[in-house]
């Protein structure tokens, strides 16, 4: 640990992680950084590699180059110390259909050397409950939903405290109810200390419970780092609602602002025409305030009719990193 | 999902302290694979289907009106109606090339492979199984099987033996006579000379399972591999192979049948199978301990 001074904090770290199958660069040189405590969104479009980089974390997978550190320990050498301590759903879920679901919790329970086999039964009632699975439990998982396998594999994960959760798309396959519970329990597990590393390409679902994310595209890490920052990086617009456009882009001008007028003719196709905005412009300049811009223009007589900041979404910034197209890059 | 603590009793920081148990086996997979193995539906119709081969032969005899004269048919045949207790040691010689390979290698080829294709392979090395422990419980597992097999056909043999024809000492090979007793003694003999017998075979299998995700494809190659093996025994232009051949032995049991037992047979077989399991093993572990599982 003396070559990483400031390793001692990180749940997960990553130097220079890169998996090739054969020609194919899947995972570029990432360098992931999870603070311990953190609950870390792992963003990025199908194919970009998120699940890749989940199977080398864990030792299913071995990195073309590069390293892996799990809890301030080498991976995959040190896998038989870490693991334990890891609770993961990877790729969804996995079970044999021919047994029930807490038979199946049963059977990967005794996996673990570690697991007390005394407190085997508690716990995978435990752990059942936990996901509102209680009532399904002797049901044989091949008659299971696709929300009930992955509501049992999150039960997998927990059937043991755990310091570190690495869930790769937990909510796929989840209705909006179970969505919900699956962001109450990645808060519930945060709030008991546990480190959660999630992935997903549906931002809106776990921007509301994350403290850091990073994201993905074809690959490579694009952007990393808490919310804050990752917004911070995004544009935001002001637009503003006026008869006396000129009047108003003058004022824009004078305060470092590069406006547009949204006119006529432009507007009968932008969306902005029905909400009847009429100029508008980045906010490249942080130092300038919402009130500044509205006292300025009230003092140039403009007759501001409606004034906006649209701080750019996440989705915003996602899509802007990863591209807007449908099709998968590799 | 209750947000209600989790069970406190080893919480992670623990986990030092779970490391220093890890001397400990972690006998719990074993029995649960032992479990999950024999309650699965596939596994118990494999076995009654060998249970049928010993109920067949004594129906089918009992029911023939005329006496199977000496040489005719497999071996032991004839004995059968002076002699229920030869049921099961007939069976085994009929079951033995095919039906016994077939339900091995679906038992060893499914080892890793059908984890692999379920793809709860994955959650069970992360939890953390260990690839060799892995390994190894599911070998141990393959031969629980072969075990069990051979045990349905003497056992299922005896018990349609004993009620369908007359149950009295027995004649051996050398023309001495044993109590019904001991003849129990030399069926259970019999039955462990099989499993042996097919443990180098499971060897096989369990290796061709780490090569697929398609538990199917690894149970044909392991059943190919078994008919190859016997075919290439029977050509007399491979004699230098033969005794190098997984199946060399597997019919030669009749040495337990003389009194005394000659035990020769039975070591050459276990050697022969200890090899066969040493080096699929070795290729196993060598496959497996570092394979990416990417189902
Ligand atoms: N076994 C494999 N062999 C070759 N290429 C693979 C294999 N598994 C994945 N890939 C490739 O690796 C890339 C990344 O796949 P990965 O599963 O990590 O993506 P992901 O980000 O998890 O996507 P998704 O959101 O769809 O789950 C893809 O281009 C995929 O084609
Ligand atoms: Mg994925």
């Amino acid at each position: 640990m003396s070559d990483h001074p400031h390793s001692d904090g990180l749940a997960i770290e990553t130097l220079e992680l890169t998996k090739r199958f054969g020609n194919q660069t899947v995972v570029n040189a990432v360098d992931l950084r999870v603070p311990r405590g953190a609950v870390y969104g792992f963003l990025g479009p199908n194919g970009s590699g998120k699940t890749t980089t989940i199977r080398m974390l864990l030792g299913l997978a071995g990195a073309t180059s590069g390293r892996v550190r799990v809890l301030g320990e080498d991976m995959p050498s040190r896998l038989q110390q870490v693991l334990p301590r890891v609770g993961a759903l990877v790729e969804g879920p996995a079970f044999y259909p021919f047994l029930s679901g807490s038979a199946n919790l049963h059977r990967l329970d005794t996996a673990d050397r570690f697991a007390p086999g005394r407190t085997r039964t508690a716990r995978v009632a435990e752990a059942l409950d936990r996901v509102g699975l209680s009532h399904a439990a002797t049901k044989k998982v091949h008659a299971y939903s696709l929300g009930m396998k992955q509501r049992l594999g999150l039960a997998n994960a927990l059937l043991m405290p755990r310091d570190l959760l690495v869930l790769d798309e937990p909510t796929n396959g989840l209705d909006p109810q179970g969505t919900r519970e699956v962001r109450n329990l990645v808060r519930s597990l945060a709030a008991g200390g546990a480190t959660v590393f999630v992935s997903s390409h549906l931002l809106a679902e776990i921007e509301q419970v994350c403290t850091h994310a990073a994201v993905m595209s074809a690959g490579s890490l694009v952007a990393s780092g808490t919310l804050d920052e990752l917004r911070r990086v995004g544009q935001a617009f002001v637009r503003l609602r006026t008869p006396d456009v000129d009047i108003a882009r003058g004022v824009l001008l004078r305060l470092g602002l590069a406006p547009t007028a949204l006119d006529e003719q432009a507007s009968a196709t932008d969306v902005d025409a029905a909400t009847g905005w009429t100029v508008s412009a980045p906010l490249t300049d942080r130092s300038v305030t919402p009130e500044g811009i509205v006292a300025s223009l009230v003092a140039a007589n403009v007759r501001v009719r409606g004034f906006v900041v649209d701080e750019a979404s996440l989705e915003d910034r996602f899509v802007a990193l990863t591209g807007e197209g449908f099709d998968v890059v590799q | 999902m209750s947000s209600s603590n989790p069970i406190t009793e080893v919480s992670p920081a623990d986990a030092p302290e779970r490391g220093a148990a890890g001397a400990a086996f972690g006998w719990a997979l074993l029995a649960s694979e032992l479990v999950v193995l024999f309650r699965r539906r596939r596994t118990i119709a494999m076995l009654l289907a060998l249970a049928l081969i010993p109920i067949l032969i004594a129906v089918a005899v009992r029911l023939s009106s005329n006496e199977v004269s000496a040489g005719q048919g497999p071996p032991f045949l004839d004995r059968i109606t002076q002699n229920g207790l030869f049921v099961g040691i007939t069976a085994l010689v009929v079951a033995i090339p095919l039906f016994l390979p077939l339900t091995i290698g679906v038992a060893a080829g499914d080892t890793i492979a059908g984890e692999a294709g379920l793809g709860t392979l994955r959650y069970l090395l992360v939890a953390p199984a260990g690839r060799v422990r892995l390994l190894l419980v599911k070998f141990a597992g393959a031969a629980a099987f072969c075990l069990v097999a051979t045990l349905t056909v003497v056992i299922t043999g005896a018990i349609i033996g004993a009620i369908l024809f007359p149950i009295g000492p027995v004649t051996l090979l050398s023309g001495d006579t044993i109590s019904v007793a001991d003849s129990v003694g030399r069926s259970l003999l019999i039955a462990l000379y099989v499993t042996v017998s097919l443990l180098g075979l499971s060897a096989i299998g369990l290796f061709i399972s780490t090569l697929t995700t398609v538990p199917v494809g690894a149970m044909a190659a392991t059943i190919v591999v078994a008919v190859t093996a016997q075919i290439l025994d029977a050509l007399p232009q491979l004699a230098w192979l033969h005794p190098w051949l997984f199946s060399h032995y597997w019919l030669g049991f009749a040495d337990i049948l003389r009194q005394p037992i000659l035990w020769d047979s039975f070591s050459d077989n276990a050697l022969l199978q200890g090899g066969y399991i040493l080096v699929f093993g070795a290729l196993a572990y060598g496959r497996f301990a570092t394979k990416d599982i990417l189902s």
